[in-house]
C-alpha cells in the first residue's frame, strides 16, 4: 500500500528476540507470571516454531494496559482499506 | 547458619528413569543433614529458584531443585518453560516421579539424616501438596501459595486430571501453608477450604495468612515481594523444618505401595 501509515502504542514490558528472522508457526497467548518483565502478571505472547526447538521463540511480556493499547493499534492498522481487502479475499 | 556450601547442577534419575537436570546445594558440615526438595514456580527453573535452594543449604539442609521442564531442553530455562506451557504444563504423574527421584537422590547421600521435606511455590505449591499425598516417605511439606489445589471440573486437564484437594485423605506428612490474603489464586476462600479439608481428615497442618501480601511474596526479583511478610514466612518455614526434619527418626514408610 506504500502509505507509511503506522499505528503506534506506548507500551511497558519486555521482549525477547532471536539472532535472525525466523519462520513462525504458532502464537501462544496467555496472562500469567512473566519470566523477565518486572510485573507480577503480564500478557505474554510467544511466537514460536516448535519444530525448530524451544529457543526458536520471539516473546513479548506486556502490562495489561500495554496489551490493550497494542490491541487497539493492531485493530486500527487492520481497519485500513488494504488490510480489509486482504481479509475478505 | 552455614556459610560453606557446594552448589552445582547435577543429573538425577527422574520419572521412568529419565535423567533430568537438578540444582543441588548442600552445606559443608560434619555430621548428617536433612534434605529438602525445592519445587520451582511456573515461570521455570530460574535464578530465584536456585537462590532458594542455596538459602536452604545456608540453613543446614541439603537441597535440590529438579528442573521439571528438563525434558523439553536443551535450552534457556525460560524457553523450555514456554515450551512446557505450550503443551499444557507437565503431567502430574511425571512431576511426582521427578520429585520422588530428587528425594531418593538426597536420601542416598552419605551424610543424609534420612529425613526429607519439600517446599514449592506457585504451581510448585500445588505440587508440594500433591507430593505430600503421593510420597509416603516424605516427612514435611510446605505449600507456598499453591494455585489450583482447589480446581473445578472444567479446570482439570489431561496433564492435571485430578483436583489436588481431593487427594487430601492420603496426605502422609505435616503440611505448612503460607498464603497472602491479597492473592487471587488461591484466594482467601480457597485457602479456608483447603484448611477445612485438612482438618476434616485430621491432618497435621499449620496455615499462615499474611495481610498486605499477594501471590509470590517471597520472590525478591518480583514486584510482589513483601520483605516484612517474607522474612516472617521464612522463619515459619525453618521452625517447621526444625521440628520435623532435624529431630527424631526418619519416616520408615516405604514409597512402594
Amino acid at each position: 500500500m506504500c502509505s507509511w501509515i503506522t499505528e503506534k502504542a506506548t507500551i511497558s514490558g519486555h521482549g525477547k528476540g532471536v539472532a535472525d528472522w525466523l519462520p513462525l508457526t504458532t502464537a501462544n497467548v496467555y496472562y500469567d507470571h512473566p519470566a523477565s518483565a518486572p510485573l507480577d502478571h503480564a500478557l505474554i505472547i510467544d511466537f514460536v516454531n516448535e519444530a525448530a526447538g524451544p529457543g526458536a521463540r520471539v516473546s513479548v511480556e506486556l502490562s495489561a494496559q500495554s496489551a490493550q493499547d497494542l490491541l487497539r493499534a493492531i485493530q486500527a492498522a487492520l481497519a485500513t482499506g488494504q488490510a480489509q481487502h486482504d481479509l475478505t479475499n | 547458619m552455614l556459610e560453606g556450601m557446594i552448589a552445582e547442577t547435577v543429573g538425577i534419575s527422574g520419572h521412568n528413569g529419565d535423567v533430568i537436570q537438578a540444582y543441588y546445594a548442600r552445606p559443608v558440615v560434619a555430621g548428617s543433614v536433612p534434605g529438602v526438595v525445592v519445587i520451582h514456580h511456573m515461570p521455570g527453573w530460574d535464578e530465584w529458584s536456585k537462590e532458594v535452594t542455596r538459602k536452604l543449604a545456608y540453613h543446614g539442609y541439603a537441597a535440590i531443585c529438579p528442573h521439571l521442564y528438563s525434558r523439553l531442553g536443551p535450552g534457556r530455562w525460560d524457553d523450555v518453560a514456554a515450551a512446557a506451557r505450550a503443551r499444557g504444563g507437565t503431567p502430574d504423574a511425571q512431576v511426582v516421579g521427578d520429585l520422588a527421584g530428587a528425594a531418593a537422590f538426597l536420601r542416598a547421600q552419605p551424610d543424609a539424616n534420612g529425613k526429607i521435606g519439600t517446599i514449592g511455590f506457585c504451581s510448585g505449591g500445588r505440587q508440594a501438596y500433591m507430593l505430600a499425598c503421593k510420597l509416603p516417605s516424605l516427612n514435611a511439606a510446605v505449600d507456598c501459595w499453591g494455585g489450583r489445589v482447589v480446581a473445578s471440573s472444567d479446570q482439570l486437564t489431561e496433564q492435571q486430571p485430578v483436583a489436588v484437594i481431593d487427594m487430601t485423605k492420603d496426605m502422609h506428612c505435616p503440611l505448612l501453608g503460607i498464603f497472602g490474603n491479597d492473592d487471587a489464586n488461591p484466594d482467601v476462600g480457597q485457602v479456608n477450604r483447603i484448611e477445612e479439608e485438612l482438618r476434616n481428615y485430621g491432618k497435621d497442618c499449620e496455615f499462615h495468612r499474611y495481610d498486605g501480601a499477594g501471590h509470590a511474596f517471597f520472590a525478591v526479583d518480583r514486584p510482589a515481594y513483601r520483605p516484612e511478610q517474607a522474612v516472617d514466612g521464612w522463619k515459619k518455614v525453618f521452625a517447621f523444618y526444625e521440628r520435623h526434619l532435624q529431630t527424631g527418626a526418619a519416616n520408615p514408610t516405604s514409597d512402594r505401595s
